[in-house]
């Protein structure tokens, strides 16, 4: 027999957790005293409850298992939201318990009462409140069965703090499976539509695969990379799909979009059939959807119905799981007739060479006293072979990182891309670490961002969490700076941060090593000690050019080949 | 294009909730919405009057059906169907009106059910169209309230919406 509180420590357990996140407080406290009263469950403290859903958000991004989140009523469940918000706009596996008042004090406005289950609707995939204690194992399986299967996303369970009294015990039994009328995601795509697509990509002459986070979610990076590699088609990847196909190899065209690079957002434009997976075709892939790829016709593999023809009508939609229509896709190239045309494709690979020549992700080194941020990346990018977890904040940092890091592994490049989050970065490092204890995680970030969850230095002291955190200094918000560039005849309004701190002493106040680093020659080094110290975070302060712009960058409501390359060119 | 969607959803709270935020949050329009549960009181079957274009319709189905605890989402517009709305119409009786409201109520086959020495209230039942149509001829009368349930429907012979 066991209490509501108890219950939930052991559906928890059950599920195969083993850390959870968060904070207590009033609603919370029964939970609480079950969790001191076992040791399965292991329990992070935040300093803010944001950091515990950025945290439990990460370890998802980098494991594909539902991270879990605890936080209390009122204040602490709506400073949950940013991290829930995060969660949803890139599809994310989470599970949010969140303390209520007790039962019959909802709806009089009690202390620290919120109504949780209407702030999070718009925001999560599903939620539920607790009526009834026994409800509490089934409740908890449900939550992790709909925040995983289908399209990922989390689920809030609200548990009013009577449902949880430490007193009131109840028979225990976990359910082995759930089974929902209303809810059933698909498992496979249709055989019929698959065919017809690999008719279409047997037939295209000049073919792009863009792929997107679900390839990463639905963990068929080795299925996609079969594919391009039998039919010999480009790649691109989506800001959220970065790492599905190797970052190094040469048919990757790197990263497409508002600053993806020239050859990816030229041989879109001018493609005959793009073959979609798991990417929702959003406004900041495909600028003025009026003008996009006027010859394509596209097919578009998703999990989610609702994503396809939802922003770029679709030629051939096929609903299913990636790896499960990748696989039959595959099968049915091996035992087809059918071929590609290699003569076709070898005249869409050398215009591919030749944009490649014309602009391939250069940057303008020419008055270099001052350190670049695509030259920091590469170097990060070379120390650590493309292998590292890359934590990254919101702005410049995270485009620079996203142009200049090599991804060759899925789930290593770690961002708040729908949402754009700053303040993410450093939890998620820290979310990662955790998990990962043996791994190089590199939280990159900006003088802006990393301010927003900054306190998390604590909590990176208290549990010896060796992350590291690599500063992009430039002393602006450097994005809205380059907006404000482009747009507003630079008057830099509220972009320049005035009476930063001493980042490199505060990480040491904090018990962290701090590094400051100010010279182009002594970063590669200066990294690799940061890198070999394993014990304590450590934060690297780097100044860099405060004039650095990011580029390509599509041109406001053009056609996706319509880009700025630098200050001074345009296509 | 108006399209009237007949949803079937658990009968549970915060469902009713859930899909009407999903209307909010995208910008979506409704006309009119009922809702009450069926001879299976696990589920309320919910009718939905909107407009958009074939596009929107298609999002709209999409979204509806994400949402977990609806079980099935139909289009009655897409084929033959039948609808219906009640509406209740207070006017004000009293002198040469009495008689002329009367005979009104009568050609639309709507029923008079309260009467006092200087009100009734008309009952009708229809289509939009047909309830419009009526509310039109008692253009010449003083309306006092009008209270309308908005349209329920379901398509015609053997296609059902159910488990």
């Amino acid at each position: 027999m066991l209490s509501g509180g108890e219950m939930l420590c052991r559906a928890l357990h059950d599920e195969g957790v083993e850390y959870i996140y968060g904070y207590p407080g009033g609603s919370v406290l029964h939970i609480y005293d079950a969790l001191h009263q076992q040791t399965k469950i292991k329990h992070i403290l935040v300093r803010h409850e944001q950091a515990a859903t950025h945290m439990a958000d990460a370890y998802a991004r980098a494991s594909g298992k539902a991270g879990v989140v605890l936080v209390t009523s009122g204040p602490g469940a709506t400073n949950a939201i940013t991290g829930i918000a995060t969660a949803y706009m890139d599809s994310i596996p989470m599970v949010v318990i969140t303390g209520q008042v007790m039962s019959h004090l909802i709806g009089g406005d009690a202390f620290q009462e919120t109504d949780m289950v209407g702030i999070s609707r718009p925001v999560v995939k599903h939620n539920m409140i607790v009526r009834d204690p026994k409800d509490i194992p089934g409740i908890i399986k449900k939550a992790f069965y709909i925040a995983e299967s289908g399209r990922p996303g989390p689920v809030v369970v609200d548990i009013p703090k009577d449902m949880t009294m430490p007193n009131v015990k109840f028979p225990y039994e976990y359910p082995e499976r759930v089974k929902m009328r209303s809810y059933n995601p698909v498992k496979k795509g249709h055989s019929g539509q698959i065919r017809k697509a690999v008719n279409m990509l047997m037939q295209a002459r000049k073919p792009v695969i863009y792929t997107g986070g679900g390839v990463i979610l639905g963990r068929a990076s080795k299925e996609l990379t079969k594919l391009a590699k039998t039919l010999n088609f480009p790649v691109t990847n989506t800001l959220m799909g970065l790492g599905g196909f190797p970052g190094t190899d040469e048919q990757f065209l790197g990263m497409l979009g508002m600053h993806g690079s020239y050859e990816a957002n030229m041989a879109m434009h001018n493609c005959d059939v793009i073959l979609a997976i798991g990417a929702r075709l959003d406004d900041r892939v495909t600028n003025n959807t009026a003008k996009f790829c006027p010859d394509a016709k596209l097919i578009h593999i998703d999990i989610d119905p609702a994503s396809i023809s939802k922003n770029i009508q679709a030629d051939l939609p096929i609903v299913g799981p990636v790896k499960a229509v990748l696989t039959e896709m595959l099968e049915q190239i091996d035992n087809s007739s059918l071929h590609v045309d290699d003569a076709a494709l070898d005249r869409w690979w050398s215009q591919i060479a030749e944009w490649r020549t014309r602009h391939g992700g250069r940057y303008r080194t020419d008055d270099s006293k001052l350190m670049k941020p695509q030259f920091v990346i590469e170097t990060l990018s070379k120390v650590t072979q493309g292998n590292a977890y890359v934590c990254s904040d919101v702005g410049q940092h995270q485009m620079f990182a996203a142009q200049y890091y090599k991804f060759n592994k899925p789930n290593r490049w770690i961002n708040s891309g729908g949402l754009g989050t700053m303040g993410f970065g450093l939890p998620a490092a820290m979310g990662v670490q955790l998990n990962y204890p043996d791994a190089d995680v590199v939280c990159v970030t900006g003088e802006g961002s990393i301010q927003m969850n900054i306190q998390e230095l604590s909590t990176c002291r208290q549990y010896g969490l060796p992350v590291k955190i690599l500063c992009l200094n430039n002393g602006y918000l450097g994005m809205v700076r380059q907006w404000q560039d482009m747009n507003y005849e630079s008057r830099y309004s509220h972009s320049y941060m005035d009476s930063l701190p001493d980042f490199a002493k505060l990480a040491e106040a904090y018990g962290h090593v701090g590094i400051v680093v100010d010279r182009a020659e002594d970063l590669e080094s200066k990294l690799k000690e940061a890198l070999a110290i394993r014990d304590k975070a450590v934060f690297i302060d780097v100044r860099i050019d405060p004039e650095e712009h990011v580029y390509p960058m599509q041109v406001p409501n053009g056609a996706m080949c319509d880009m700025f390359l630098s200050k001074t060119e345009r296509t | 294009m108006r399209h009237i969607l007949s949803v079937l959803m658990e009968n549970e709270s915060g469902a009713l909730a859930r899909l009407v935020g999903l209307f909010a949050q995208r910008g979506y329009n409704i006309d009119s919405l009922n809702v009450a549960p069926t001879d299976d009181v696990t589920l309320s079957r919910l009718t939905l009057v909107t407009r958009g274009d074939d596009q929107i319709i298609e999002q709209i189905t999409k979204q509806l059906n994400k949402l977990v605890e609806v079980v099935k989402v139909v289009d009655l517009t897409e084929g033959t169907h039948v609808e219906r709305g009640l509406m209740m119409v207070k006017v004000r009786a009293a002198g040469a009106q009495r008689e002329e409201v009367k005979r009104t109520s009568d050609i639309f086959r709507a029923q008079i059910i309260d009467v006092t020495p200087t009100t009734y209230t008309i009952m009708v039942t229809g289509d939009e169209e047909k309830l419009a149509a009526f509310l039109e001829s008692l253009s010449g009368t003083t309306i006092m309230e009008v209270a309308r349930t908005g349209v329920s429907g379901v398509a015609r012979g053997e296609k059902v919406l159910s488990l």
